[in-house]
């Protein structure tokens, strides 16, 4: 067990987006409702996977939809407290714990709200390790833990119970019900025992990204790059430094694909690199040949101080490091791969670990 | 024949310049910035008419860049103590406003806020209705807390602006016309923190901009010029000087952008790195159709999160006046400078401090002041010297540019004689024509604008039918800030979809800009 503090929240607001492979939402209003929180409420417990009795409840807390919106239209604050009590009505037992779903952006940090303002502990894991769109793409899901029941809260105060034949129905309504609700909506799922998140979580990722967040933020008062120190954290690799000379987006699925051009420099100069992304970043093409693909992550660093750069920010004239770093190992099963691997995302080609095409 | 007169307030320097109806330098000068700012603008007024020889009356249109409004946010000095109404029951309560502001300024802001009903969807449906009631005792209770400004902030105003302008109609009523109020919809875009903040600033320097902005209008008065007065703002165009009284926060990037657009205009180059060199600082940035490349990260002013757009720069401590040193590590320039000292301090001027001014003269890179005065600076650190400068832009302009080939360098600025006509990574230097008062006459030249910021529901209408009547919305904005209809132009269309659902909602950003009425 450690005591989360608003110091650790700016980190981990940070780290997350390292995390986050370019998408996942901006995590800056997820922290400063976390701050806020904390000041009001105290220090959060984040307790480790093995702190949980086996039988005692974990209810995740998380937002869903445009992460854009919510930075306009502000949560009341209540809403994810009521969706987890919602649930806890609905089964009649009580949560023990809470959890991140995502710990890639803003959903690093709103548990860290729900957690202070209810008093609970928060576990040091989440759902995927990284960021993804989908509600049925986290590891229990791949373990056969159903999404529902679900409910959604907005900040009128009208919430939706989900009861669902199997997770991708989830999506499928949650979408619609967060579409009404104005396009953002708070949300618990994925109700689970401490035994069932012990076998299936991506284990230390708060504390990760807090760690990846601390990094950065001492390197730049130290005036050094923290690059290295993210990819001996993450045990990822150098994918490429340059510059963004081209970013094309495209929305005709509703979703932000495109890709962003970058020409080398340094050790790099004469080589090129197009990251792709939906969201996040899915592939990076060194030269035309794979660097690294989803389910692995990638994630571009702006070259001088580290700061990871989403997708939406990615803008000419940037000068990043590319970055790729190993997913969980639940990713790289087979039912991992086929829910998340490249062939999801429209790619004919098979997915080969970071590992054996950084050598 | 009729004139412009361009004023550019700098750090150092108050420069001046006139202008001919076809864009023709007449006349200019430089004089130092005064503390009081407006007696430095009168001695450079004054300069320029007589060098000019030009009739005060002929002079029809005036515009200034000043960072005055920002320099109060940075010093804390001089703020207005404001109220907030933020617009968003039942949303809105999870991070309060001044939230993650910089607690040093707080005091001097009061830090009074109220929270009412209201707002909107992204669509522009209602969140919740307005209650006329609960504003007004909002707005009483904010007036016994001695607030000088209002600021009003509303859930997805840029889409609706109704309920905003429903808080103004009911503050005049309750706190009177001695409270100005500011709405921000005409402030900023979407994110309602960085709005709501930029909205506050620009509530704080409210008091401090109508008089600065006052004693210019005197300054011009005094000199029989009757010309419109205009001030200069963060993206390049110009606002009536009527306008920047009530939206100052327009002005905080001014000064950068002002050397930019001097430099694009001087060259006659519209895509080039462009290098302005002055007293203490080197400024980089990026021309791109003429205007300057924007930066893409969240602005911090005074330490406060807005969502303004600033031109893209790398500023490094080389200018004019920068010091040169030799030690253990080898020579060094700069950080430190002798500022707007240099013509005393500076070797070339008989003073005993060695600029990188003296070392460039003692190359035999440049000449000014008197070259005898350096003939006993080593030789070799000199030329050592002067190799470093050379070396600390051209490692500036590979960072900013975004081309592996060769680009075009624009060098301005007082400080730009420390450069050689060649540098590595450019495939020509251009030193333009009084390129020592690029700013004034980026001031000179500027042109109005007018946007539009929104999020859009594709569905119904279709997309292109939504850019239309955005675009023509920009145009509309443009005209009614003073451009001539028949030149207005398009500049700029960002399109943003809405990540993670698939709503057909999407942000557009567009941006007309057109020449000033004669």
């Amino acid at each position: 067990m450690r005591e989360l503090t608003v110091d650790d929240i700016e980190c981990l607001a940070i780290g997350a987006a390292v995390l986050g492979t370019g998408g996942g939402g901006d995590p800056y209003l997820g922290k400063l409702m976390a701050k806020q929180a904390i000041l009001e409420r105290g220090n959060v417990r984040l307790i480790t996977t093995d702190e949980l009795p086996d039988d005692k409840l974990v209810i995740p807390s998380a937002m869903m939809g445009a992460p854009a919106v919510l930075l306009e239209k502000l949560p009341n604050g209540g809403e994810p407290e009521k969706a987890l009590q919602a649930i806890e009505t609905y089964t009649g037992k009580k949560a023990f714990a809470t959890i991140s779903i995502e710990a890639g952006g803003i959903n690093s940090t709103i548990p860290v709200y729900t957690a202070a303002r209810l008093g609970l502990p928060l576990v040091d894991a989440d759902g995927m390790g990284r960021a993804f769109p989908e509600i049925p793409m986290v590891t229990f899901s791949i373990g056969g833990v159903k999404a529902s029941p679900m409910i959604c809260c907005d900040e009128k105060g009208n919430m939706v119970i989900l009861e669902t034949v199997d997770n991708q129905w989830v999506e499928t309504l949650s979408r619609t019900v967060t579409v009404a609700m104005g396009l953002s909506s708070m949300i618990s799922c994925y109700v689970m025992d401490g035994k069932t998140v012990k076998k299936l979580a991506v284990k230390g990722t708060m504390s990760l990204a807090i760690e990846i967040g601390r990094r950065i933020v001492e390197s730049n008062r130290e005036k050094k790059s923290p690059i290295d120190a993210i990819l001996s954290l993450t045990r990822g690799f150098r994918l490429f430094e340059g510059k963004v000379t081209d970013v094309q987006r495209d929305l005709t699925t509703g979703f932000v694909r495109g890709k962003a051009l970058f020409s080398g420099i340094e050790t790099y100069k004469g080589s090129s690199l197009i990251l792709e992304f939906q969201n996040e970043n899915l592939i990076a093409l060194l030269d035309g040949e794979p660097a690294a693909m989803v389910p692995d992550l990638i994630t571009a660093l702006d070259r001088e101080n580290g700061t990871p750069i989403t997708t939406e920010h990615l803008k000419y004239g940037q000068r990043v490091v590319v970055i790729g770093m190993p997913c969980d190992p639940v990713w790289r099963t087979d039912e991992g791969i086929k829910q998340v691997g490249p062939r999801y995302f429209k790619y004919d080609m098979d997915y080969t670990p970071i590992e054996e095409l950084a050598t | 024949m009729n004139y412009k007169l361009g004023i550019d307030v700098g750090g150092t320097n108050t420069d001046a310049v006139i202008l001919d109806t076809a864009d023709r330098v007449v006349a200019k000068c430089k004089r130092p910035t005064t503390a009081d700012v407006s007696s430095g603008i009168r001695e450079a007024v004054d300069a320029v008419l007589k060098a000019g020889g030009v009739d005060p009356g002929r002079i029809v249109h005036a515009m200034l860049g000043t960072t005055h409004a920002t320099n109060a946010i940075v010093e804390r000095k001089s703020l207005c103590r404001v109220g907030v109404i933020r617009l968003c029951m039942p949303a809105g309560l999870s991070v309060a406003p001044f939230f993650d502001w910089p607690e040093d300024i707080i005091p001097h802001l009061g830090g009074c806020y109220r929270m009412v009903k209201g707002g909107y969807e992204f669509n522009g449906k209602v969140i919740s209705q307005p209650d006329e009631e609960e504003i007004r005792k909002a707005l009483s209770t904010l007036s016994d807390e001695k607030i000088e400004a209002l600021a009003v902030s509303c859930v997805f105003a840029p889409v609706n602006k109704e309920q905003e302008y429903m808080v103004k109609t009911l503050a005049e009523e309750v706190l009177g016309p001695g409270v100005p109020v500011s709405l921000s919809h005409e402030i900023g875009t979407i994110g309602i923190l960085e709005r709501e903040n930029a909205t506050i600033l620009n509530a704080a320097i409210i008091k401090i901009a109508d008089a600065a902005y006052g004693s210019f209008q005197n300054v011009l008065m005094k000199h029989d010029i009757q010309a419109d007065l205009f001030i200069t703002q963060n993206d390049g165009t110009i606002m009536s000087v009527e306008y920047a009284k009530k939206y100052p926060v327009f002005t905080i990037a001014s000064g950068p952008t002002n050397s930019l657009r001097g430099a694009a205009f001087l060259s006659g180059i519209s895509d080039a790195v462009v290098v302005d060199v002055g007293g203490t600082t080197t400024d980089v940035g990026i021309l791109k159709s003429g205007f300057p490349r924007e930066s893409t990260q969240a602005v911090q002013v005074g330490g406060v999160r807005t969502n303004f757009r600033m031109p893209d720069l790398i500023a490094i401590g080389l200018g004019g006046g920068s010091v040169v040193r030799e030690g253990a590590g080898g020579v060094t320039i700069g950080p430190d400078s002798v500022g707007f000292r240099i013509t005393e301090e500076a070797k070339v001027f008989g003073g005993n401090t060695l600029t990188a001014t003296d070392v460039v003269v003692r190359s035999g890179l440049a000449s000014i002041g008197d070259p005898r005065l350096v003939e006993r600076v080593d030789g070799t650190l000199a030329e050592t010297a002067t190799q470093r400068i050379q070396r600390m832009v051209e490692e500036v302009i590979d960072k900013m540019k975004t081309q592996a080939s060769d680009v075009s360098v624009v060098v301005v600025g007082g400080g730009s004689i420390l450069l050689p006509d060649r540098l590595k990574g450019a495939g020509s230097v251009i030193r333009p024509d009084h390129y020592d008062v690029a700013n004034a006459i980026g001031a000179a030249i500027s042109q109005v604008s007018g946007s539009i910021d929104g999020v859009y529901d594709v569905a119904a209408k279709g997309r292109e039918a939504v850019i239309e009547e955005v675009k023509e919305a920009a145009l509309e904005e443009a005209v009614k800030a003073g451009a001539s209809r028949d030149s207005v132009e398009i500049i700029d269309v960002e399109e943003i979809p809405l990540a993670y659902l698939p709503s057909n909602a999407v942000r557009f950003r567009v941006k007309a800009v057109g020449t000033l009425h004669e």
